[in-house]
């Protein structure tokens, strides 16, 4: 939907500008791309925080060692590809309406077609004696967070204000930073807004048990401080008081409309800027999305859900064409968005609670269903009306059942309310699955997606995991509530479209790559055969394996060799047959059954004498010879008998093997870097030699690719491989997980400004852990899209340790390092090893006359008119042969 | 029989294949390595990919790969495929990886393939 309307085509592009780069305001910017408004439209984004869009809803989880880039919900090279301008840290200063400027905080000026709010909403605090004193916050961004934890250093006790959603989450916070924490809620319940009184007694009864100090029905009467002006604690309205250091505001959000309002914009009553069913303010230019605007019902929104909505209906708003003519406009197609479903599952410290739909019971003649188990800490209520329709609930403790109950609300549930509530085992049937879902109900509450959509993935679009299915309809990407669900609902699809879930590996083996890896790795299983007959499928036991599993389990043994005492080198005994030809023969067969050769040339560095060495080689060997991307010398043509007297004269002169032919570390390409370049900051060629000493010969579910780049110009092209290194003034930075090739995929930052010893140790986990958790020919950029928790939880395994891993990982590495031989050289020092290097077994003199060359440019091509030989014979058995 | 009970015969066991003109002694068996194979030069200048399969049974098939027209059967890797009558082997080829049945030249990945297939024996013969 570019706009093509005719008003605008002698037009400029349009500057669209967004004020506030929260959840929403990137919602909207991927609407804008998925409309291609992006392809023609100038974007200019406005942030306030000094980082891109985040996912405030799961701040808490940076006390459970997400990183603040972990929390990132804005995806690596999303501004640059869709060529958006965003300022970070620096706010809308200004609205002029008449000029049609926006004015920033940092003195910029733009000129905008249409402008977007999506300024969020701020911390209520109210206004209690000595909130403004030493030791008071609020809990919003991630600098609250940062600056809640470094003040926590040395305190002991902390008040929380407000017991609603975040209350509790910055409750749990406190908790965590091991500070004895209060709830202050003036209502007299907790969550208020979302459970009614049964459900606030069980929550307050578990929060209690976890050492909590619930205070309901009161208030914060005032602040006491200290004689240096810090909290020292509050007094409350009840007359008691409770000591603290600390005190988090947490008493609920209001609309951010102060910029909309200096420009004259319509506000709603109680805050809110007012807006019309496509999202639009009093000024047809202007939108306002998410928790700024007053939606069309007259409510504030400060939930996820309708906020993303809201995006979309803005982006599909202005995607549709800037003239604003509503009665021309097609209503049937235009979306709008007049409220939305205010349903919410969290784990509050722990504890679960769900509420959604009427969940406290507001409706004319409703009636209860209720099931309260306080020893347990359960509590469920739904809301039915009188023929039985689901209006509601509320569910704490136990929310399992909320998947299936949120989309059934509005309709009958196939079963009795009463079987509903009751815990599985109390003389209730099985639990209601998804399947007893009607297809319109909706599954995904965050992206809208109906139980339809999601069997559609699967039937229509040949989904076949629910990572695919995510990745088709988005759905179980927002806050992942429905996961469970939409597990259930992909998996029943699959089996009732009869496609078995088989994971293993091939058809010898059931297990996956990951799985054979740790069953070799903890069982020290050194042998294939071993593997085959002990682990292997039943009717593949005893048998001779497959093409498939040989190499894959010969690289699992080979990245393992140092760990389970195995011998390192790839071509002895049984491990020999497991080897594709390439690595059979250590080298790169060709499409005439020739060979080439590519030594190592370390970070691309090379000496004149060893250039000289391989041109020699190459002409007394009649070989052809290219340059390769990975910064060396390929030469093609080598029968396999003329293998071993060409790596002679190689290894004589000091090259060892390129492990071109491997599943295995290619190169470390550099950048000529500070030592020559003006612009060079780090010495990269040096970097890029020692990676490629470290890592070369390790053996890995596919090739590995690096690059060094000795400064931000990026000529090594770094990012496109599986890890790059980018010099700063300071250090390193460690990129991962790019590719070129035919899926090019731009790496991820993984870590910054390091120094050489972190650097190398940050590689050696990751490239372990990689080894150990990859499917068999699954490149790193592939692997970390299938990862589970992606870049975050690479970056907390990796750099945070959160498995407790990296030690055995480095210890590995370790040993790799130690173990490494070249492989050429040792095969040239045993006569035995050398024996295969024959075309034939029965005349070891004689070469292979099919393997000929003819001249091209000056070198030479295979002749391919040797191999198109005689007609095959078709179904033929010659003399007899066993049919 | 005059031959000493004291000093058996040393022998060896050979791998032949049989061609048009009779059995044609290719190497001794000790040379080759389960699950991999070796080429032949036959006496009328065809070319033999020869496999040892796990339990150790010879097998030799024709060392051109009919899909690309290169003489490279013999470095595929060799694999088993379950059938009515038990498990087959079979050589996958190292350039596009079709498998070809070690027993009869069939294709298993395109019906209307096959690479010619020949009779082996190991021959226990004096060394």
């Amino acid at each position: 939907m570019a706009p093509t309307t005719t008003a605008t085509t002698a037009h400029p592009p349009r500057t669209i500008v967004l004020v506030g780069h929260g959840m929403v305001g990137q919602r909207f910017l991927e609407a804008l791309a998925e409309h291609r408004v992006t392809d023609s439209a100038r974007v200019v984004v406005f942030c306030e925080e000094p980082r891109p869009a985040y996912d405030r809803m799961h701040l808490t989880s940076y006390f459970s060692g997400t990183t603040p880039d972990g929390l990132s919900v804005t995806p690596a090279g999303f501004m640059a590809e869709h060529g958006i301008e965003l300022h970070v840290g620096d706010p809308a200063a200004a609205v002029d309406r008449a000029a049609r400027t926006v004015t920033s905080a940092a003195g910029r000026t733009v000129a905008y077609d249409v402008l977007v709010l999506a300024t969020g909403s701020y911390p209520f605090v109210p206004p209690v004696p000595g909130k403004d004193a030493r030791g008071c916050f609020v809990y919003r961004t991630i600098e609250d967070v940062l600056a809640i934890e470094a003040y926590a250093q040395g305190a002991t006790a902390g008040v929380v204000v407000g017991g609603g959603l975040l209350g509790l989450e910055a409750a749990g916070a406190l908790k965590g930073l091991g500070l004895r924490t209060h709830i202050v809620e003036f209502a007299p319940r907790l969550m208020p807004v979302q459970v009614d009184e049964g459900g606030g007694a069980a929550l307050r009864r578990t929060i209690g048990d976890l050492g909590l100090d619930v205070h309901t029905g009161v208030a914060g009467k005032e602040i006491r401080t200290d004689a240096a002006g810090a909290v020292a604690g509050m007094e409350l309205s009840d007359g008691s008081a409770v000591a603290a250091d600390l005190v988090v505001f947490s008493a609920g959000v209001r609309p951010r409309d102060g910029l909309a309002r200096e420009a004259g914009l319509d506000v709603g009553e109680r805050g809110g800027i007012a807006v019309d069913e496509r999202c639009r303010t009093s000024d047809p230019a202007v939108y306002a999305i998410g928790e700024c605007a007053q939606a069309a019902d007259g409510r504030v929104y400060g939930l996820v859900a309708p906020g993303y909505e809201m995006a979309e209906t803005a982006a599909a708003a202005i995607a549709a064409g800037p003239a604003p003519a509503p009665p021309a406009a097609p209503a049937a197609v235009a979306k709008t968005f007049t409220g939305a479903d205010t349903s919410t599952k969290l784990k509050l410290l722990g504890v679960g609670v769900a509420s959604f739909g009427d969940a406290l019971g507001a409706a004319d003649g409703c009636l209860d269903v209720v099931y309260s188990d306080s020893r347990a800490g359960l509590y469920k209520k739904l809301v039915v009306d009188r023929d039985g329709t689901l209006l509601g609930g509320v569910l704490v403790g136990d929310t399992d059942a909320y998947g299936v109950l949120r989309p059934l609300t509005g309709s009958v549930p196939p079963v009795p309310p009463e079987q509903l509530v009751l815990p599985p085992g109390a003389g209730a049937p099985a639990a209601l699955g998804p399947a007893a879902l009607p297809d319109d109900a909706v599954v995904c509450n965050c992206h809208n997606v109906t139980k339809a959509a999601v069997r559609g993935a699967v039937a229509d679009h040949d989904c076949t995991t629910v990572r695919e299915v995510e990745k088709c309809t988005r759905a179980g990407s927002g806050c992942g509530s429905c996961e469970k669900v939409l597990t259930a609902l992909v998996n029943d699809e699959l089996a009732a479209r009869g496609v078995a879930v088989d994971t293993g590996l091939c058809r010898c083996f059931a297990h996956t790559r990951t799985e054979l890896y740790e069953i070799v790795r903890v069982k020290r299983i050194s042998s294939y055969v071993r593997l085959l007959d002990e682990h292997g499928r039943e009717e593949a036991r005893s048998g001779d394996g497959c093409e498939v599993c040989k190499p894959a389990v010969a690289s699992i043994l080979a990245s393992l060799a140092p760990v389970i005492g195995a011998d390192g080198y790839v071509l002895d005994g049984e491990q020999g047959a497991l080897q594709d030809t390439n690595d059979h023969f250590l080298a790169n067969l060709q499409r005439n059954g020739s060979y080439s050769v590519v030594p190592r040339v370390p970070g691309g560095e090379i000496t004149p004498e060893k250039l000289i060495v391989l041109g020699e080689v190459a002409r007394d060997f009649g070989l052809y010879t290219k340059i390769t991307g990975g910064q060396r010398v390929d030469l093609f043509g080598a029968r396999v008998d003329q293998l071993p007297a060409i790596w002679a004269r190689l290894v004589d002169a000091g090259f060892e093997s390129g492990h071109a032919y491997g599943k295995a570390l290619r190169t470390v390409k550099s950048c000529v870097g500070s030592t020559w370049c003006r612009y060079g900051v780090q010495d990269s060629v040096r970097m890029a030699i020692d990676l490629e000493l470290r890592y070369r010969g390790l053996r890995s579910p596919h090739k590995l690719k690096a690059a060094v780049s000795g400064c931000s110009r990026e000529c090594a092209e770094a990012q496109s491989k599986d890890f790059g290194i980018i010099a700063t003034a300071a250090g390193w930075n460690l990129y991962v997980c790019g590719n070129g090739g035919a899926t090019p995929r731009h790496a991820d930052l993984l870590a910054q400004d390091l120094a050489d010893d972190e650097l190398i140790r940050l590689v050696d986990r990751f490239l372990m852990f990689y080894i150990r958790t990859a499917d068999r020919l699954e490149r790193t950029s592939v692997w970390l899209e299938r990862l589970e928790g992606g870049l975050g939880h690479l970056r907390d395994v990796v750099v945070g340790d959160s498995l407790g891993i990296a030690a055995e990982l480095e210890e590995q590495m370790a040993a790799h390092v130690a173990h490494y031989r070249d492989e050429w050289a040792a095969t040239l020092a045993d006569p035995e090893r050398l024996a295969r290097f024959v075309s034939f077994v029965n005349a070891p003199g004689v070469p292979d006359p099919s393997v000929r060359f003819v001249p091209e440019r000056d070198q030479v091509k295979p002749d391919l008119t040797l191999l198109s030989g005689p007609a095959i014979p078709v179904r033929g058995t010659l003399e007899g042969a066993p049919a | 029989m005059t031959t000493t009970a004291y000093a058996p015969a040393r022998t060896v066991l050979r791998v032949e294949i049989r061609t048009a003109a009779g059995w044609h002694p290719v190497c001794d068996l000790g040379v080759l390595t389960p699950g991999r194979g070796v080429a032949a030069l036959l006496p009328d200048g065809t070319q033999a990919a020869v496999f040892l399969g796990r339990t150790g049974d010879a097998y030799a098939i024709g060392n051109r790969d009919p899909f690309t027209g290169a003489y490279v059967l013999s470095r595929g890797l060799v694999g088993s495929a379950p059938s009515p009558q038990g498990s087959r082997p079979f050589v996958a080829s190292p350039l596009l990886k079709q498998r070809f049945d070690l027993a009869t030249g069939r294709c298993l990945d395109d019906d209307e393939v096959a690479v010619p297939a020949y009779q082996v024996r190991i021959a226990e013969v004096a060394a």
